[in-house]
């Protein structure tokens, strides 16, 4: 509720983990899908970056928190203003609660207004809300069909265009999509698979080790949340600036011919589906590379990289029991060596 | 407690306790699932459970039919148009906080609603982003969910059962009465206060491990079980009795197989449950294995033996919410398909009028309405505003599949069988369609596969289909109507697959003997006619033989032989049929 676990605190869960950084570091890999086993803490991760990420610049006032120094993504009223103050604003991680209307998802005519004073005001939805941030749906696999779709479109294009009620607008809608949801209630399609960047799979920790840090953790936490938090915030502080310092670094990454061509031969061993695949990987490895401090490109970063970013790409043979991940690890093994 | 005529001191069982130590902690214990049909016995565990409870927590219903909007609010529209402007209603979960909230038939919850139950439990509050509303209230709230399902087809929806601490069968917990308001009381106050040492907590940890046991909320509630039953024993430190009883009250249930390494028991007499609280200085300190092993022996004991003897694969599936295919297909058909947004419409004319929707349209024109008119209603909608609720109509196809697992050929032929369901899953579920499977050989027929669209979910049954024994046909035939007439019911579209040589032997009863089982199974098969379902019979026996296209003609279905059929072409065979 008020407080939310630390992000640091969180043991075990490191690919959901190092999928989430990257995406903070950069939006434009794509959002990711987290499907797997209850209980596991996605919703926990996904909602513990709200008090982790670094905050961002915005134009005072404007509600869909324009970014200043950007000038080509402004909304209407940013790009009519004169001059841009600024302050620092919390990046938004905004829930996409079940049950939620399209109308507030959107945005919609501003019902109180129009009622009580007949103005036609633009009411900004969720969308709107979640610019330059992170928009959450825990179960993506039970929303309605068409709010998925209308999701996957914005996430995309960057951009919310809305026309209805005779309103005609549009604003900017840049956000990282995050999914997560359990196999049991059934599967995403796999066209709305493949336009997730990257996808993880969140499986309860076999090692007891790893149980046992995690049970008494949240035990702790449960216990006394400030206290917790207090003792993990010099964590969170640390993984912050690792952000802010990847962020720098991402556009001085060098990547070299022969990791491209590395890449390339291993999304055609694995026959992924067209180039999204590709595309995600590069940005993944060489986020990937930002946020450790490496300023190219090699083998170990593809490696890490390749399973969230292929497995929920590679063509389902149901009569192969081989889980998409076993394969890809020996794809992986296979070009790039053990 | 007091003893006034009657100086008997029972010792509540299991049940009875869940209720005290829930009532001592409802929140953080989220509450319990209570298996057993309705009755006095489900009667005295919930007066228990009132008697218990301190008075600041009221006991609530949460009505089994309560829809969406009714959970979690939204627009009154009643009033919405009296006062002339966006006036909010509560959703029951709102309403619920603090409260004791009782959902009965909880096996009949449908998942979309379980899963906007369980994201209010694990937030404490309830968002609202409905009908241009946005506003979150408190909903931190116990849940009771009284489970009276008897199959395996009807659970509780894992997302709920998964959230609730304790999960109880009355059916073998007498009836009693148990007053412990005063222990429940104090309890509370000393909650904070306890403490609980770091070997029980890895000691509950790798007990849950070693049942097999998949979430981490499990052991989270063995903890908080642990020291709430302490702070009820009077006490301030966790003791391993205290650890043994949560486990025994919340591991048990949620174990899916026993610890594979036994480590020898040594000393210790095992079974601690009833001994008196002891000094905590002087005990002995066991070992952490040893504190391990006396939980798993807590867990053991309340453990039917043989539960966990039959192949891995099928006790694992069963939990996993069968009743979905069902429950959402019954929701298909309350809503007519997909919704699709709105159009401008006549609600007369089968529309269903939304509301908010056609409160939008009017809302601009408020205005120029009011002005000419006099004061009388706030909001003035005319017939142009009303909007209609628009579904896009796309009925799913269900293809189902009886295999026939009998006699000598079955194995290869269940082999391809899977393969072909595997196969069609795989496609299906891009047209979101649906594969239902009936196995029927010995004496039944028995539903492997509820309609599904979830492959993994179909390996894992499939994984556990047997094969041999007579041909008990006319129960297939009957099994698939049952399942094709309840999917037609939600408005879906059923497809009847025979993987078999149509040679019945075992009637309905399950007696022996070819030509009273042929005449049987060709009589429901003339059912099938009368239904008029698509149906298809792929014969699969090396030669084939009239008796299979007798059943495809008296079932006014289509023929193919296909007797070295695999996976590949039988599931291209049903593929072709499945198109409109």
């Amino acid at each position: 509720m008020s407080t939310r676990y630390p992000f640091s605190a969180i043991a075990g869960q490191d690919e959901l983990k190092l999928a989430l950084l990257l995406s903070a570091v950069n939006p434009f890999i794509g959002g990711l899908l987290a499907f797997g086993d209850r209980g596991t803490g996605k919703s926990t991760a996904v909602r513990s970056l709200a008090s982790l990420l670094p905050k961002m610049r915005a134009v005072a006032g404007c509600r869909y928190r324009c970014d200043p120094d950007s000038l080509d993504s402004l909304c209407v009223e940013c790009k009519a203003r004169d001059s841009r103050p600024s302050r620092n604003v919390p990046v938004p991680v905004v829930d996409l609660p079940l049950g939620a209307t399209e109308d507030r998802v959107i945005g919609a005519l501003d019902l109180e207004r129009a009622l009580t004073r007949g103005e036609k005001v633009f009411e900004p939805g969720l969308l709107a809300n979640a610019n330059r941030g992170f928009l959450y749906i825990d179960e993506v696999n039970l929303l309605d069909d068409h709010l998925v779709d209308l999701l996957l479109d914005v996430a995309a294009s960057g951009e919310n265009v809305v026309e209805r009620e005779g309103l005609s607008l549009r604003h900017p809608a840049q956000f990282v999509l995050v999914g997560s949801g359990n196999p049991e209630e059934g599967e995403l399609r796999p066209q709305l698979l493949d336009r997730f960047g990257l996808s993880v799979e969140v499986r309860t920790p076999t090692d007891v080790d790893t149980w046992i840090e995690i049970v008494k953790r949240r035990d702790a936490f449960e216990r006394d949340p400030a206290g917790f938090c207090a003792h993990w915030q010099h964590h969170d502080a640390r993984i912050r600036r690792r952000i802010a310092a990847g962020r720098r670094r991402l556009g001085r990454v060098v990547v070299p011919y022969r990791t491209l061509e590395r890449a390339a031969a291993l999304c055609i061993a694995l026959k992924t589906d067209g180039l999204r695949g590709q595309l995600t990987l590069m940005r993944a490895a060489r986020t990937l590379a930002a946020y450790e401090g490496d300023l190219e490109i090699d083998d170990s970063h593809l490696r890490r990289v390749a399973a969230p970013a292929l497995r929920h790409r590679l063509r389902r043979n149901p009569l192969d029991e081989t889980g998409s991940t076993a394969r890809i690890d020996r794809a992986v093994a296979e070009l790039l060596g053990p | 407690m007091s003893s006034k005529k009657q100086t008997v001191i029972m010792t509540p069982g299991d049940a009875t306790i869940a209720a005290v130590l829930v009532a001592v902690d409802p929140l953080g214990l989220g509450g319990v699932l209570v298996r057993g049909t309705s009755g006095p016995v489900r009667d005295a565990w919930l007066a228990n459970l009132r008697k218990n409870l301190p008075s600041d927590n009221a006991l609530r219903k949460l009505p089994m039919f309560s829809n969406e909007d009714r959970l979690i609010g939204g627009l009154d529209i009643a009033s919405t148009l009296r006062v002339g402007r966006p006036m909010i209603e509560r959703g029951l979960l709102a309403d619920a906080d603090g409260a004791i909230l009782i959902l009965s038939s909880s096996e009949r919850f449908s998942p979309q609603k379980a899963a906007i139950v369980a994201a209010a439990m694990d937030t404490g509050e309830i968002a609202i982003e409905r009908n241009g509303l946005t506003t979150r209230s408190a909903a931190r709230f116990c849940l009771i969910a009284l489970d009276e399902g008897d199959t395996d087809e009807e659970v509780t929806p894992r997302a709920l059962v998964e959230r609730l601490a304790f999960h109880v069968d009355l059916s073998d917990d007498a009836a009693q009465e148990y007053d412990a308001r005063d222990g429940v009381w104090s309890a509370r106050l000393r909650l904070p206060e306890i403490k609980l040492p770091d070997a029980l907590a890895t000691a509950i940890c790798e007990a849950a491990v070693g049942l097999g046991i998949a979430s981490l909320r499990a052991p989270l509630f063995a903890l908080k079980a642990a020291r709430v039953h302490c702070a009820f024993d009077g006490r301030t430190i966790v003791s391993q009795d205290d650890a043994a009883l949560a486990a025994r009250l919340v591991l048990a249930p949620r174990a899916t197989r026993l610890p594979s390494s036994e480590r020898p028991i040594e000393g210790e007499q095992s079974s601690s449950q009833q001994r008196h609280p002891r000094d905590e200085e002087d005990e002995p300190q066991p070992s952490a294995d040893e504190l391990t092993d006396i939980i798993l022996e807590a867990v053991k004991a309340v453990l039917p033996p043989g539960l966990f003897e039959r192949a891995d694969a099928t006790a694992g599936g069963r939990a996993a919410g069968r009743s979905d295919a069902r429950v959402s297909a019954k929701q298909t058909k309350a809503r007519r398909g997909r919704p699709a947004g709105t159009e401008k419409g006549d609600p007369g004319r089968g529309g269903r009028l939304n509301l908010v929707e056609t409160l939008r349209a009017a809302a601009p024109w408020q205005r120029l309405r009011i002005a000419g008119a006099s004061e009388m209603p706030k909001v003035r909608v005319r017939r142009e505003d009303f909007r209609v609720n628009r579904y896009r109509r796309r009925s799913e196809t269900t293809a189902i599949f009886a295999v026939d697992a009998s006699g000598s050929a079955a194995l290869h032929r269940l082999a391809e069988a899977k393969g072909a369901v595997e196969l069609l899953l795989a496609d299906c579920y891009v047209r979101r369609d649906k594969i239902a499977l009936v196995a029927f050989r010995g004496k039944s027929a028995d539903i492997l596969l509820p309609p599904t669209r979830s492959l993994q979910r179909a390996k894992r049954s499939l994984a556990a289909l047997p094969g041999g024994g007579g041909t008990p046909l006319c129960a297939a035939i009957e099994a698939s109507l049952t399942i094709a007439e309840t999917i037609r019911r939600s408005g879906g579209n059923p497809i009847l697959v025979f993987l078999t040589d149509g040679r019945a032997n075992i009637s309905r009863d399950g007696s022996a003997g070819h030509s009273a089982a042929m005449a049987e199974a060709l009589e429901y098969a003339r059912l099938v006619r009368t239904g008029g379902f698509k149906t298809l019979v792929i014969d699969v026996s090396p030669q084939p033989g009239e008796a299979a296209r007798t059943l495809a003609t008296t079932m006014a279905g289509k023929y193919v032989a296909l007797p070295h059929a695999n996976a590949g072409v039988i599931s291209h065979t049903v593929s072709q049929a499945m198109r409109p």
